[in-house]
């Protein structure tokens, strides 16, 4: 098998085994379709832009782009903020998930909740408030007489703030991913360890780190990916320090309008692709020398003992919380409260007045909360229902044709979502064929947030499928059951907590999702990002600033609704919940 | 039910030859037991039977129907062939009740919900698990979740009952319980009963026959008692029950399957493989010794010296040295003193070739 596979190239699992009459190798076809129309078609588009000047193949792009020192320096900065951002993320994430999971600290279900929150905020939202906080400017600095005199440098104006705030706006996507897998740690094998006389940091780093890698690594790559493509970050930060990253690179040559922008922007999206690649080829190395399969039942969760240093340890997560959290929406909101941007916050003049605007005067509003609430949920339903089959057959009949996809399914996710909508408008303006046109509807959106999260849907699914006994699935299989129904009965829902936590993700993501709408948008098709950043960019930035607000009562609303629910839905498929 | 005929069945990973020719008849209702060291390829046998592997050559056939052949085209899917499966990591599915865990094949038949109830209660009933139908299976102890995976499959009413390794996961004590479990099963259904272990004594005292693997290959397939007085070659005599196998010269066939060999300076007279006594060289000749073959009597010509006593309750087993690296175990009445001289009668042994099968 692997050699007729080998000799068929790249695309072996097209054809199906000459005695194929296994239902994955049909099922695949269906799948690797629509996941081809979805993410590396437009891709494919854009590329094509880049190979070509005139109408004529040539790699004068190339030539341009890479020949210039400006492509090296921030091909050099995106690598080192997304990198330093993405350890600033590994370790607030992996010390929440590894403490949340295993420890017996109280009030997880709080910390956890209050840990999603930052992802839910958009990144030049968090940014804002962030510049807001530490500025001369601060509504709340000023409001408490903390403020730092007027012209002196800001801090979070480098490359090190940068990578701050990515670090912790990424922290939720490490600690998901590693939530989810250490759910699945059987405690026999670390009770097991104990038993061996492994205890303290020795456990630690034997035991627990081992047979949690898959999720750490995958968790470290998701989020690496995630920081290499964030726009609002660099852009608010970066680009008043004449700091420039890819995306912001890419942006400004978008700002100057010429023949050639297209072209070059295509060279340079597949410099931050390539990059992208490597860093999940990578990640999948790693993985595929660990086959961690956790055998047996997936039991009780484990509840070390944290004795006298639980309070400790308590005060420590919840004093980072205030910090990435309380602080920075406490700004936020007070720059909602205040009468005039830059004006000092006092009890006489705080002012609910831009909320009355933006949710009574301004229909707008109530507009892009419908659209990004359609957008979100439908697109983290429909990934969902199509990453189960596929993270099946990419874990369980993997082929040369899975693993490209393993690979091409991280592009529109890792590129700039300018980028991805530029290739978007490119395809679906005129989809051939059936000469329909998507641009100017909502359906352009949300085809371009299929391609763009469907990997932060895939990832968790194909993890745990990864880490079950595959004898679960055969006992089924010997029973009689065939795929579909293997998948509905045991998959579905051995899998559901990761699957859960995958559509989750999606849906906090798409949320407030701006870089993508902000060129696909059309009046009327608004999303939530567009508006407050087009109230931001019309200098607006109370009402900016109260949308923002908005939109995390919202979310925290939602996330609450979900938890008043938790009890009727299966274990685990809350993330937050214990 | 039905039996299950395996035809020259080659299975490779890569280039490693997991499963290397083999074939296997098995009668409907027998118990028949694979043996063998671990890694020699029991499991992936098993999985082959039951459709999770695809073999590279050979042809399986259940029943008169093919299931699996190559070189035809033809491989029945797992779930079309009926067979039920016991993993060793029992596979219980953690989300679902003990009663739906059994449930489940008739679930996937489509049977009535009155059918099924009615059935799952006679399946938990026959493995005493009645009380427990709704608990979840992380709630049961190793034993009563592997009575759990049989009563699943037992509701399905196989045509075969594959089990592998189904007791290594569980305490002596309830091994022996277990065993006794699987038998009244099998003698309540009739099943057809293939079971994987690499422990002897668990084959010995369940299966009608035992299948010796070994690096791939069946070295022998016979019933309990054939194997253990009768082994076909080195590794069978060494791997099934204790003994020992000398080196002997001096084999002179007799009638009636009889032979006489010099051990020592003592001839003794012991039963010889046919194939060795139809005329073949004796130059490689093996005489496997049981420990209940030789009797310590004081004043018998062939001598030895104690290197090891044990006491087995109700009787002692001693490793008796002969000559310079020969031991045998026997078994005494009386404890012996290590270092002490002891004569031994040898009543019987079993001569064969000691070379067969290590050609393959
Ligand atoms: N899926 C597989 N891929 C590669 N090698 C395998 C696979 N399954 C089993 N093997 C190899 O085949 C040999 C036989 O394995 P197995 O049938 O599991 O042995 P047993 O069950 O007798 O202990 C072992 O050497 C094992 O490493
Ligand atoms: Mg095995």
């Amino acid at each position: 098998m692997q050699a007729t596979g080998r000799l068929r190239g790249v695309l072996p699992g097209i054809i199906a085994k000459p005695n194929g009459n296994r239902s994955s190798d049909r099922l695949l076809i269906w799948l690797v379709v629509p996941v081809f129309i979805i993410s590396i078609l437009p891709i494919l588009r854009l590329g094509f832009e880049g190979v070509m000047v005139g109408g004529v193949p040539s790699f004068d792009y190339f030539h341009d782009v890479l020949g210039n020192s400006s492509t090296w320096r921030a091909t050099a900065n995106s690598l080192y903020t997304a990198g330093l951002g993405t350890i600033i993320s590994l370790l607030i994430g992996g010390a929440f998930a590894f403490l949340v999971a295993l420890t017996d600290i109280r009030a997880k279900a709080a910390l956890v909740f209050c840990f999603m929150i930052p992802m839910m905020i958009p990144p030049q939202i968090t940014a804002l408030s962030w510049v807001q906080l530490t500025g001369p400017s601060s509504a709340l600095l000023n409001a408490i007489g903390m403020a730092p005199p007027l012209g002196s440098p800001q801090p979070l104006y480098s490359a090190e703030g940068i990578a701050l705030l990515l670090g912790i706006q990424h922290a939720s996507i490490v600690f998901l991913t590693l939530r989810a897998n250490l759910r699945m740690l059987p405690r026999e094998q670390i009770e097991a360890a104990r038993l061996a006389g492994a205890r303290g940091g020795r456990l630690w780093w034997q035991i627990i780190l081992p047979l949690t890698s898959p999720g750490l690594i995958a968790g470290t790559a998701m989020a690496f990916v995630t920081a290499l493509g964030n726009f609002g970050i660099p852009a608010m930060l970066g680009i008043p320090a004449g700091y420039q990253t890819l995306p912001t690179l890419i942006y400004q040559k978008l700002a100057g309008f010429g023949p050639s922008v297209l072209g070059e922007v295509s060279v340079l999206a597949m410099l931050i692709g390539a990059i992208a690649i490597c860093g999940v080829a990578l990640h999948h190395r790693l993985l595929s020398k660990r086959d961690y399969r956790l055998m047996g039942m997936v039991g009780r969760p484990l509840d070390v003992k944290l004795g006298a240093r639980r309070s400790l340890v308590e005060m420590a997560l919840w004093t980072v919380l205030v910090a990435i959290l309380v602080i920075p929406l406490l700004a936020l909101f007070t720059t909602a409260l205040v009468p005039a941007f830059g004006v000092k916050l006092t009890f006489a003049n705080a002012t609910f007045e831009a909320f009355h605007e933006v949710m009574f005067v301004q229909p707008s509003t109530i507009r892009a909360f419908q659209n990004s609430f359609v957008l979100s949920v439908g697109a983290a339903v429909t990934l969902v229902l199509m990453c189960l089959p596929l993270a099946y057959v990419m874990v369980r009949r993997p082929s040369n044709l899975t693993k490209l996809i393993n690979l091409l399914v991280e592009v529109p996710y890792a590129l700039p979502g300018v980028v991805l909508a530029i290739a978007c408008i490119l395809l679906f303006i005129r989809i051939p064929l059936i000469d329909v046109s998507l641009y100017g509807t909502l359906a352009i959106i949300f085809v371009a947030y299929l391609a763009r999260f469907l990997v932060i849907a895939l990832r968790p699914v194909m993890n745990s499928f990864t880490q079950l006994d595959p004898a679960l699935e055969e006992a089924a299989q010997a029973c009689g059951a065939g795929l579909s129904r293997r998948l509905r009965d045991i998959l579905l829902p051995l899998a559901a907590p990761s699957a859960a936590a995958g559509a989750l993700l999606v849906f906090l993501t798409a949320f407030n999702e701006l870089t993508v709408s902000a060129l696909l948008w059309s009046a009327g098709n608004e999303t939530l990002g567009v508006l407050i950043f087009n109230l931001d960019d019309s200098g607006d930035t109370v009402l900016a600033s109260a949308v923002a607000v908005l939109v995390v009562l919202v979310v925290i609303a939602l996330m609450s609704c979900f938890q008043l629910a938790a009890r009727r839905l299966p274990k685990g498929v809350v993330p937050w919940q214990t | 039910m039905a039996d299950i005929n395996l035809s020259r069945i080659t299975k490779c990973f890569g280039d490693y030859r997991a499963v290397n020719q083999v074939s296997l008849d098995i009668a409907d209702g027998e118990f028949v037991a694979l043996l063998g060291p671990s890694g020699c390829g029991k499991t992936t046998l098993l999985r082959l039977l039951a459709g999770f592997e695809e073999p590279d050559h050979g042809q399986i056939s259940l029943g008169g129907q093919i299931m699996a052949s190559p070189e035809n085209n033809v491989m029945i899917s797992p779930e079309d062939r009926n067979l039920g499966i016991v993993f060793q990591s029992y596979a219980l599915w953690p989300h679902m009740t003990v009663a739906r865990n059994v449930g489940y094949p008739l679930e996937v038949r489509g049977l009535g919900r009155a059918d099924q109830d009615r059935k799952i209660a006679e399946a938990l009933d026959i493995v005493a698990l009645g009380p427990y139908a709704n608990r979840s299976p992380s709630e049961l102890s190793g034993g009563q979740r592997q009575r759990v995976a049989l009563a699943r499959c037992l509701v399905m009413e196989p045509r075969a009952v594959l089990l592998d390794e189904p007791l290594a996961n569980l305490d002596v004590h309830l091994r022996e319980t277990m065993q006794q479990a699987f038998l009244d099963f099998h003698r309540r259904t009739g099943a057809t009963m293939i079971y994987v272990t690499h422990d002897q004594s668990e084959a010995m005292a369940m299966a009608d026959r035992i299948a010796v693997m070994d690096k791939g290959h069946i070295r022998q397939m016979a019933a309990p008692e054939t194997l253990y007085r009768e082994p076909a070659d080195l590794m069978v005599a060494g791997f099934v029950g204790a003994g020992a196998v000398l080196p002997v010269q001096g084999v002179t066939v007799g009638s009636n399957g009889n032979c006489s060999v010099q051990l020592g300076q003592s001839s003794i007279t012991a039963r010889i493989c046919p194939k060795l006594a139809d005329g073949l060289t004796t130059a490689n000749a093996g005489l496997c010794l049981r420990p209940e073959d030789v009797w310590v009597i004081d004043d018998a010509p062939l001598r030895g010296q104690v290197d090891d006593c044990v006491y087995l309750g109700g009787r002692f087993r001693l490793s008796v040295r002969i000559g310079a690296d020969q031991t045998l175990p026997v078994y005494a009445n009386r404890r012996a003193r290590i270092g002490e001289q002891v004569g031994l009668q040898v009543n019987d042994g079993w001569v064969f070739d000691r070379m067969s099968g290590e050609a393959a």
